[in-house]
C-alpha cells in the first residue's frame, strides 16, 4: 500500500515511464528505418516523420484530452468516434452552401448537443457511463448516415475548409497549433480554477466530495460536454484533412485509442489523479507505433498484433502488481 | 497445522526488535510484543503510536525492516496476508469485511467450501456448509439461522460472524483491531463472553482498543506503545488506570479533566431551527434549535436516529417533511451544498467513505470545503493554501510529514483532525460533529472535546453553534450545554447541563423498549 518504490527519484515522476516508452520507440524506429528522424524544409514547410506523427496524432490527442477528464471522474466515453463522424458530416453537408464559419459552428454545436446528452444521462439520470455513452456510440453513426444519405460526402470548395486539417502555419501543420491551444487552455482551466481539484475529488470519492459541498453532478456533466466538444473538433480536423465526410469510417474506434492513450499516459481507469501531458504522450506513443510499423513495411495484417504487443509491454511496465512481483 | 504449544508459559507469538520506517516517518522502532496462549493481550497507545503498523507487520501486509518474529519458537516471515493466515494468525478488522448479501454460512465458509466427493460432481456441499457454519458459531455459543443473509443481523452478530470466519481453521492467534468501536454496550458484553470462551480454549488473543473499561474487563496482559516504541508490557492486574494513561500519554495527565464551570446557557436566537423534520424509515418528526455559542449534545443508542437527524439537518439526505429555519429563511435542503452555503458544516462518522479524499494531499483535503463553497474561482493562492494548511496542521497538532502527504498515509485520528480543519476553514455558523472521537485515543479525545467547547464558548459571543454526537455518554455530558436524548428515531427529551447525569440519561433511553 504505502511501501515507496526505491531507485532514482526522477524515475518515479508519473511522466517518466510514458516518456521513456516514447523515446524508446523513436529510438527503435530511428535504428530500423533509415532516415526516420530526418527533417527537411521544403517550400517553407517542415517535413519529416516526426512532423507527420504529430500531425496524424492531432485528432487522437484532442480526443485523449477529453477522455482524460472523463476517466478522472471514474467515467468513460465510448461515443467519441461517433461524435467525430457527426461533426465531420454536419460540417461537410453545410460548408459548400453556408461557408466555413457556419459549418464549423454547426458541427461544434452538434458535438455540444452530443455532450449535453451524454452528460445528462450520466449525471442527472445516473446511468453507468459505459452504457450511457454506448447509446450515442451506436446511434451516432446512424444519425451521421442519415445526413449523408449513406454516401461519402466529398467537399471541393471552399479551399479554406481544408486549412484546419491540412494547412500550414509558420512552417508547421495547423493541427499542431490547434492541439497546443486546446491543451494549453485545458491546462490553464485546471490550474487557474478549482476544476482540476474537483474532478480528482469526484473521481477518488464521490460521496465525500458531495458532502464537502462539491457540485458533483455539474462536474460530471462538464467532463462529458468537454469530451464531446474535443471529439467534435477532432471530427472537423479529420473531415478537413480528408476533404470529405465518411459517416462509416471517420474516427472509427477513436474512443478506444483515446482510452489507451490515457492509460499509456499513466491514468487510472478507477479515476482520480490525471495528467493531461501524460495522455498527450500516450497518444504520441500510439501514433509513433503505427507510423513506425508502416515505415518498416510490416504487412497490415500483422500491424495490429505488433501494436498489441507493444501496448501490452507498456501497460505491464506501469502495473504496480508487476513491479512488486519483480522486486520480490 | 501445528501441534499445541506444550509449554503454556512460553509465548506463542514473539516479536522483538521490530523496525519499520516509511519515508519521513519512523513508524516502528525496536518494538517487542509477546502473545501467550490462553491470554487476552491488550495493545494500547495513542493515535500514531504504531499499533496499526504493528498489526500490519503481524499480518504480513508490511515487511519489517529489521527484527524477528517467532511462532512457537520457529522464526517466521509472513510476506502476504495468506502466509500469516496459513500460520494460524487470524485478523478481524475494525470494519466488518464480509458480504452482507450472502448468507451467514457462505460468509463463514467462502473460499474453502466443503465439497461433495468428485464422483458425485465435486459441487459445493450445502448441508455440510451449513453444518460447518453452525459448528463454528456453536464454539462461540451463538445459535442463529446460518442460511439467512448476513445483512439481516445486527452489527454485533456480523462482528461475531467475522470472528467465526477467522477461527474456522485452526487458529493460534486472533487479532482484533478495535472490534468494539461500532458496538453498543450489550453487544460488547456478548462479544466479551465469546472472547473469554475462546481464550479459555487456549487461543492467544490480541485486542486493540481505546476503551479503558473494556481493557480492564477483558485483558490479562497489556502492551503499551508510544511514538512507535514499546513502552512496556504489564499484567493488567498490576497496572492502575492512572498509570496506564500516564504511560500512554508519556506525561502525567490532568487528574481531573478540565471541566468548564457551567456557563449561562446561550439564550440568543437560534441560528438553526428544525420543525417537524422527518424522513421515512430514518427519523420521526423532530424539533430542534441550535443557538450561537452553545453545544447541543445528541445522546442515544446506535440506531436511535442520531446520525439520521444530523444528515437531514445538513442535507446529506433529503427530508420528507418538516422545515429548517436558518438566517430568516425557511425550507429544506436539496443538497449539502445549500447547507454549506448557509453556514453549516458536517463531520461524518464515516471518515473513510464520507470524509477523506485518500489520494489527495492533506492540504487539498483541508482546502476542499472552502473551495467548493466558492465554486471554480480559486479562493486562495498557492502560498495562501500552504499557509492555511500549515496553520491548521500546527493548531490541531496533525501528525504528518508535510501538507503534501496524501491524507491516506495518516493515522485515523490525524485524518479526523484534518477533516475537522476542513470545516473550521469554512468558519461555519453551525458545526455538526458525528462521532468525532470514534477510534481516537484518550488524549486526543480530551483535546478534541476541549476544542469543541472552545469553539462554542467564545468570550465575545462569536462562538459557533455545535451539535455533538457521540455513543459515549460521558463525552456528551462533558461537552454539552444541553443534551437531546433520542430513542426509537424520535426525541425523548431535552435537558439542560447539570439537569441529568449518566444514570438518568440511561433511564430516559431505557424508558421504553427500543428497537436497537
Amino acid at each position: 500500500m504505502s511501501t515507496r518504490p526505491t531507485g532514482p527519484k526522477a524515475w518515479h515522476h508519473p511522466l517518466a515511464r510514458p516518456l521513456a516508452a516514447l523515446i524508446l520507440l523513436l529510438a527503435v524506429a530511428a535504428v530500423s528505418v533509415p532516415g526516420f528522424l530526418h527533417l527537411e524544409i521544403k517550400d517553407g514547410h517542415l517535413y519529416g516523420n516526426l512532423v507527420d506523427i504529430l500531425h496524424r496524432a492531432a485528432p487522437l490527442m484532442l480526443a485523449a484530452l477529453g477522455m482524460t477528464l472523463v476517466i478522472a471522474t471514474r467515467g468513460i466515453d465510448v461515443s467519441v468516434g461517433a461524435v467525430v463522424a457527426i461533426a465531420g458530416t454536419v460540417a461537410c453537408a453545410l460548408v459548400s452552401t453556408y461557408g466555413v464559419a457556419v459549418a464549423f459552428a454547426a458541427a461544434l454545436g452538434a458535438a455540444l448537443l452530443c455532450g449535453l446528452w451524454n452528460g445528462l444521462l450520466v449525471s442527472a439520470l445516473g446511468l453507468q457511463p459505459i452504457i450511457a455513452t454506448l447509446i450515442l456510440m451506436v446511434a451516432g453513426r446512424g444519425l451521421a448516415q442519415l445526413i449523408t444519405d449513406g454516401q461519402i460526402l466529398t467537399v471541393y470548395e471552399p479551399a479554406s475548409f481544408f486549412w484546419l486539417g491540412g494547412g500550414w502555419l509558420l512552417g508547421l501543420p495547423v493541427s499542431l497549433f490547434v492541439v497546443a491551444t486546446v491543451a494549453g487552455l485545458t491546462a490553464l482551466l485546471m490550474r487557474r480554477t478549482a476544476l482540476g481539484l474537483f474532478i480528482q475529488t469526484v473521481g477518488i470519492n464521490p460521496v465525500a466530495a458531495r458532502l464537502a459541498g462539491v457540485h458533483t453532478a455539474a462536474i460530471v456533466f462538464f467532463v462529458y460536454v468537454y469530451c464531446s466538444l474535443g471529439a467534435g473538433l477532432a471530427g472537423l480536423m479529420v473531415a478537413s484533412n480528408i476533404k470529405s465526410a465518411d459517416a462509416n469510417n471517420a474516427g472509427l474506434l477513436l474512443e478506444l485509442d483515446a482510452i489507451l492513450a490515457v492509460t499509456l499516459g499513466g491514468g487510472q481507469l478507477s479515476g482520480g489523479k490525471f495528467s493531461l501531458l501524460g495522455s498527450l504522450i500516450g497518444a504520441l506513443i500510439i501514433q509513433t507505433l503505427t507510423s513506425t510499423i508502416y515505415a518498416l513495411g510490416v504487412p497490415p495484417q500483422v500491424t495490429m498484433v505488433v501494436k498489441a504487443v507493444v501496448v501490452f509491454a507498456v501497460c505491464i511496465s506501469q502495473s504496480s502488481a508487476w513491479s512488486s512481483w519483480r522486486k520480490a | 497445522m501445528r501441534a499445541m504449544n506444550p509449554d503454556p508459559s512460553a509465548p506463542v507469538l514473539d516479536l522483538s526488535g521490530i523496525h519499520k520506517a516509511f519515508p519521513g516517518v519512523k513508524a516502528l522502532s525496536d518494538v517487542r510484543l509477546r502473545l501467550f496462549p490462553g491470554e487476552v493481550h491488550a495493545l494500547m497507545g495513542q493515535n500514531g503510536a504504531g499499533k496499526s503498523t504493528l498489526i500490519k507487520v503481524l499480518t504480513g501486509l508490511y515487511t519489517p525492516d529489521a527484527g524477528s518474529i517467532t511462532l512457537d519458537g520457529q522464526p517466521i516471515a509472513p510476506k502476504r496476508t495468506e502466509d500469516a493466515q496459513a500460520l494460524g494468525i487470524r485478523t478481524v478488522y475494525q470494519e466488518v469485511n464480509l458480504c452482507p448479501n450472502l448468507s451467514v454460512a457462505e460468509n463463514i465458509c467462502a473460499g474453502r467450501f466443503p465439497r461433495t466427493p468428485w464422483w458425485s460432481g465435486g459441487r459445493i456441499d450445502w448441508p455440510a456448509v451449513h453444518a460447518e457454519a453452525r459448528r463454528v458459531l456453536g464454539q462461540m455459543d451463538l445459535d442463529i439461522d446460518v442460511t439467512q443473509p448476513l445483512s439481516r443481523y445486527s452489527l454485533s452478530i456480523q462482528q461475531m460472524v467475522a470472528i467465526a470466519r477467522a477461527l474456522r481453521i485452526s487458529a493460534r492467534v486472533l487479532i482484533l483491531d478495535e472490534p468494539t468501536s461500532s458496538l453498543d454496550d450489550a453487544a460488547v458484553q456478548r462479544l466479551f463472553t465469546v472472547l473469554r470462551r475462546l481464550r479459555d480454549q487456549g487461543l492467544a488473543i490480541l485486542f486493540v482498543t481505546h476503551f479503558l473499561d473494556q481493557t480492564y474487563a477483558l485483558a490479562d496482559r497489556i502492551t503499551i506503545m508510544r511514538n512507535g516504541e514499546t513502552e512496556g508490557e504489564y499484567l493488567a492486574a498490576d497496572l492502575s488506570r492512572l498509570a496506564l494513561v500516564n504511560k500512554m500519554v508519556g506525561a502525567p495527565p490532568d487528574q481531573q479533566p478540565t471541566r468548564l464551570d457551567s456557563q449561562a446557557p446561550a439564550t440568543g436566537e437560534p441560528v438553526l431551527r428544525a420543525t417537524g423534520l422527518a424522513r421515512q424509515g430514518a427519523l420521526q418528526p423532530l424539533d430542534l434549535a441550535l443557538r450561537r455559542g452553545e453545544v447541543l449534545g445528541l445522546a442515544g443508542l446506535l440506531g436511535s436516529g442520531r446520525t439520521e437527524a444530523a444528515r437531514l439537518l445538513f442535507g446529506a439526505d433529503t427530508a420528507d417533511a418538516g422545515e429548517l429555519h436558518v438566517g430568516g429563511r425557511s425550507g429544506r435542503w436539496r443538497s449539502p451544498r445549500e447547507a454549506i452555503a448557509a453556514g453549516l458544516a458536517f463531520c461524518s462518522e464515516d471518515r473513510k467513505h464520507e470524509g477523506a479524499i485518500l489520494d489527495l494531499s492533506v492540504r487539498d483535503n483541508i482546502l476542499l470545503a472552502l473551495q467548493a463553497r466558492a465554486g471554480l474561482r480559486l479562493v486562495l493562492s498557492r502560498e495562501q493554501q500552504q499557509a492555511l494548511a500549515d496553520d491548521y496542521i500546527q493548531r490541531l497538532g496533525i501528525k504528518t510529514a508535510s501538507a503534501d502527504t496524501p491524507i491516506g498515509q495518516l493515522s485515523g485520528g490525524n485524518q479526523q483532525k484534518a477533516l475537522l480543519a476542513r470545516w473550521l476553514a469554512t468558519e461555519p455558523a453551525v458545526l455538526i460533529l458525528d462521532e468525532p472521537t470514534r477510534g481516537i485515543d484518550v488524549r486526543a479525545k480530551e483535546d478534541l472535546m476541549d476544542a469543541v467547547r472552545a469553539l462554542a464558548h467564545k468570550a465575545d459571543g462569536s462562538g459557533m453553534a455545535l451539535l455533538f454526537i457521540s455513543s459515549e455518554l460521558p463525552e456528551v455530558l462533558h461537552c454539552s450545554d444541553r443534551v437531546l436524548v433520542m430513542r426509537d428515531r424520535r426525541a425523548a427529551g431535552t435537558y439542560a447541563r447539570g439537569e441529568l447525569d449518566e444514570r438518568s440519561v440511561l433511564e430516559v433511553i431505557a424508558a421504553e423498549p427500543t428497537a436497537a
